[in-house]
């Protein structure tokens, strides 16, 4: 008898904790609490080219692009996650097939891939990236370099599972 | 006398509007556009040029031209500027429309973008102002007060959008141009509302400066 009681009540309380932190989590994402998804840029996704190859290096290269690929809440690096990079270079327009590449992250989530030198174009020197291969929520980033002389540019990425 | 004095407001304002041109002509940056990305630069450029001779006209500093002829002149300039302008726009959008439509609609990410597309909207209404002046037969005051206005907007919109700009003019005479835009407008509006003294016609003057 009282075996059960203890046992509706570890239940009941149980249940409580659920339902505590269900609401939490509706009210403000519990997960994301740790670390947020980033958010697509504005203008990020244009001239994406779906399914753009994996590329060893954009062209001539020259110049890295580089960042990091994080899980929402937890920060867990994502191992092989596709990014594809494109930017207006020293060797083609964002709009030409060529000047798009895709790389892959390692096990630390890490990406890194050489391209041409990415020169000021609609007024900004900028790079495009995306994730866009399901498993988490799309992301479109537009960073843009400090300065056009610059020689390298990173982006990070903390995506939300889909 | 008079003649050395001609020649040289005219040179000035020449000077004004060919050395921008010619500096972003040097522009490292061409190398790597194609032709209707240039051409949509170059466009843009000329434009700002544009937009210094139009309040020059109207500043009644030109030396021989009667104020008729200025203001003939002024009417070309200002359908030149709105070709100028729609050249530019649609030039940028055969070179990338997505980055034009996302500036169309407001929504693009860079700032300059915005003044640029408020400027081309002001450029479009004096345009169209002007065209109905007649028309509607718009009183004085409305129609001054209307076209001086968006003057501002445009000056103002046309400015920030090209300083904010990263792109192929270079930056000394492109803040010169800049600058002497923002002088010759304010000298006319000064002139228009009686705040400042106007400037005697150049054919009797015995001082006075070009913009």
């Amino acid at each position: 008898m009282t075996k059960l009681l203890l046992d509706r009540r570890s239940l009941i309380a149980a249940g409580g904790a659920l339902v505590a932190t269900g609401a939490a989590s509706l009210m403000a994402p519990a997960v994301a609490k740790g670390l947020e998804a980033t958010r697509s840029m504005r203008g990020g996704s244009n001239n994406y080219r779906r399914g753009a190859p994996i590329v060893q290096r954009i062209g001539g290269g020259g110049f890295w692009m580089s960042g990091t690929v994080r899980r929402a809440g937890d920060g867990a690096p994502l191992a092989g996650q596709r990014i594809q990079i494109w930017a207006h270079t020293t060797e083609g327009h964002e709009r030409d097939w060529h000047s798009h590449g895709a790389t892959l992250t390692d096990n630390n989530g890490v990406f890194r891939l050489e391209m041409p030198q990415i020169v000021p174009a609609f007024g900004q020197p900028h790079a495009h990236l995306a994730y866009d291969s399901g498993d988490f929520e799309t992301v479109f980033l537009r960073p843009v370099m400090g300065s056009a002389r610059q020689t390298s540019l990173e982006a990070h990425f903390v995506l939300q599972p889909a | 006398m008079r003649l050395v004095r001609a020649s040289l407001i005219w040179a000035a304002l020449l000077c004004a509007v060919a050395i921008p041109i010619a500096a972003a002509s040097l522009s490292p940056y061409l190398e790597w556009r194609q032709p209707i990305y240039i051409v949509a630069g170059f466009a843009g450029i000329a434009a700002m040029g544009l937009l210094l001779i139009q309040p020059v006209l109207m500043a009644g500093v030109l030396p021989g031209l009667t104020p008729l002829t200025e203001r003939r002149v002024h009417r070309w300039v200002g359908l030149t500027l709105v070709a100028a302008v729609a050249l530019h726009v649609v030039a940028l959008w055969i070179t990338s429309p997505p980055d034009v439509v996302d500036a169309l609609l407001f929504v693009s990410p860079t700032p300059f973008s915005l003044w640029g597309v408020i400027a081309m909207w002001a450029v479009f209404a004096a345009a169209l102002l002007a065209f109905l002046r007649r028309r509607l037969r718009l009183k004085p005051r409305l129609w001054r007060v209307g076209h001086l206005s968006l003057a501002v907007v445009i000056v103002a919109g046309s400015v920030a959008h090209a300083l904010l700009i990263e792109g192929t003019m270079e930056i000394m005479s492109k803040v010169a141009l800049c600058a002497l835009v923002i002088l010759a407008t304010a000298k006319v509006i000064g002139d228009r509302l009686g705040w400042t003294r106007r400037l005697p016609r150049p054919q009797h003057a015995s001082g006075g400066n070009p913009p």
